[in-house]
């Protein structure tokens, strides 16, 4: 969509704080997984038809500074009603165990987000390409006038592809919940890791987010084994390097 | 900013006026007050320097204040080894800010736009990741502590001391003066034209023959040691050095301060730093819920207030 948002990470945030909410009260991982990417969905439609859209046409400073604005916002009502402290949950019952396969142990429920990612990755690479939504976006960022005029309605477009965004965000927040720890600033860590990937991958390339982040996921955790101290700096060191070498990331267009 | 005579005089007379009004503070306002008052004045110096990069040469960086935080840590290293004295001190926050800013810009002015902003923003979570896993040099988070203010040369005879918050105070005013001056006066030079023309048309400039890479790399590499000033007086006044100065969110907030001020003015992220001051430590004191206050100031001037606070007197 060429928007820069900030707030998406905050997305992720509210997504892991309402997985934690409904874990509480009704003590399920899977209405959970239902629950938070439609009201994360929702929120970022709201969003997007209240606020990003008057700022399409003023370029991506503007935006970055009105979804940081909203990170801010988000980071204090997360904390006013849950507090300070960190929250976690179980994995749903059933997937807490560990799994034997081609004779290493794994934790069932890496297995499972190892799953969820795929299917994700999988739906919006064919998506993108194959579905007349992800032809319709194509044409719409690449050219706005254009698309429009060829009957395209791109501000509904927007909205519902930004609402799907959100939702994923949501959706992945839920899916981490109960591997990592959930507090107010994970929207920030989460942040920079995927700006990372995407620009490592490259900009307006899903292929290029998911070799970005299969690759800064293996420096994260090779840097983590040999020197612990220093594994963020390795993921950066990549970065730098790709870009060296490949100033549009490695699957992006050159500018 | 070009302005008619007329105008140019109001604006020396309105400079004046709030110079010499900053200068009277320590007069009358609460210790408290005082204290808020020369963290804006700091965050204004950091500020100022962001303004270089975001209003004349067009650069958005997200990563400043990484600059900021080495100024602080620099300072703060040779203060503790018991190295006095205010100019080496400054000197030492803006070599070192400059120097780490060599490489950073190097690598990041090979892109623009959203590219450089988030490259800068990955390089100044780098630079925290350091300053928070370099335990032996830095301490962690648990930071630098305990750093001394300098004795000022000539002032130990008036019994003036740095440690009162008058005198502090004053000497961020004075700094925040002259780095406003050298600025400004940057600004208007061919230097701060040539950027502002490479803002606007790169490759027209690049095709009359300027090396416009490089000329953003100089504003590059002068906002860095300015910002790493504006750290080293912030390690001073605190009389510690955490890797909270280089997160990320302290860059957004010298972004809030030049953008709600009103970028390409200089005064502007005076101005806006003073907000944001406000709102951050004088509003916490009184309300629980800052940011979100500040968040939602900040979103209605991206909205409704585009040319921030200067923009709005233009206007009027």
């Amino acid at each position: 969509m060429d928007v820069l948002n900030l707030a998406h990470g905050s997305f992720y945030m509210v997504g892991a704080y309402i997985a934690y909410s409904v874990v509480v009260a009704t003590n399920s991982f899977w209405l959970a997984l239902l629950v938070a990417p439609v009201l994360l969905a929702l929120l970022g439609a709201a969003l997007e038809v209240v606020f990003f859209r008057r700022l399409y046409r003023h370029g991506h400073l503007a935006q970055v500074l009105l979804t940081f604005g909203f990170t801010l916002v988000f980071v204090d009502l997360i904390r006013s009603q849950f507090g300070p402290t960190t929250r976690s949950i179980a994995p749903p019952p059933g997937l807490g165990g560990a799994v034997e396969l081609f004779g290493a142990t794994f934790s069932a429920y890496s297995l499972f987000i190892l799953g969820v990612a795929i299917g994700v990755g999988a739906l919006l690479l064919l998506g993108w390409r194959f579905l007349r939504v992800g032809a319709v976006l194509r044409a719409g960022v690449e050219d706005k006038e254009m698309a429009g005029l060829l009957g395209i309605n791109l501000p509904t477009v927007f909205t519902l592809t930004f609402a799907f965004g959100a939702g994923l965000a949501g959706l992945a927040g839920v899916v981490a919940a109960p591997e990592f720890a959930i507090y107010p600033g994970m929207d920030a860590s989460v942040l920079i890791l995927a700006l990372v990937v995407v620009v490592v991958g490259g900009l307006g390339s899903i292929e290029g987010a998911i070799v970005g982040s299969a690759l800064i996921g293996l420096g994260y955790v090779i840097g983590t084994s040999l020197f612990p101290q220093f594994a963020i700096g390795l993921i950066f060191a990549v970065m730098a390097a790709v870009l060296i070498v490949r100033p549009s990331g490695l699957l992006g267009r050159r500018s | 900013m070009t302005l008619g005579r007329a105008a140019s005089a109001r604006y020396a007379a309105f400079l004046g006026t709030l110079a010499i009004g900053l200068a009277t503070i320590p007069l009358w306002a609460p210790r408290f007050w005082i204290y808020i008052a020369t963290q804006a004045l700091i965050f204004a110096i950091f500020a100022m320097s962001l303004d270089l990069l975001l209003g004349y040469a067009g650069l958005p960086s997200l990563g400043h204040a990484a600059f900021f935080g080495v100024g602080a840590y620099a300072c703060a290293l040779l203060a503790l080894r018991q190295v006095d004295g205010l100019f080496p001190l400054l000197l030492v926050g803006a070599v070192a800010a400059a120097i780490v800013a060599v490489p950073i810009g190097a690598l990041s002015l090979r892109t623009t736009g959203i590219y450089f902003l988030m490259l800068t923003l990955a390089f100044g979570q780098m630079l925290w990741g350091l300053a928070v896993n370099w335990v032996s040099l830095t301490r962690g988070t648990d930071g630098l502590i305990g750093i001394p203010r300098p004795t000022l040369v000539g002032l130990d005879a008036f019994e003036i001391s740095l440690y009162e918050r008058g005198a502090f105070f004053i000497l961020c005013l004075i700094v925040a003066i002259v780095t406003f001056a050298l600025l400004q006066m940057l600004a208007r030079s061919p230097f701060g034209k040539t950027l502002e023309g490479i803002r606007e048309n790169e490759r027209r400039m690049r095709a009359l023959g300027f090396p416009t890479v490089r000329y953003r790399f100089a504003a590059f590499v002068t906002a860095a040691a300015v910002a790493g000033i504006a750290g080293a007086l912030a390690a001073m006044s605190n009389g510690y050095a955490t890797p909270d100065l280089l997160y990320w969110t302290v860059s957004g907030l010298a972004l809030v301060a030049v953008v709600v001020g009103g970028a390409r003015s200089l005064i502007g992220p005076v101005l806006g730093a003073f907000v944001v001051l406000f709102a951050q430590l004088g509003l916490s004191t009184y309300l629980e819920r800052w940011e979100l206050i500040l968040g939602a100031i900040f979103i209605a001037f991206v909205l409704f207030v585009p040319g921030g606070l200067v923009g709005l007197v233009r206007r009027a």
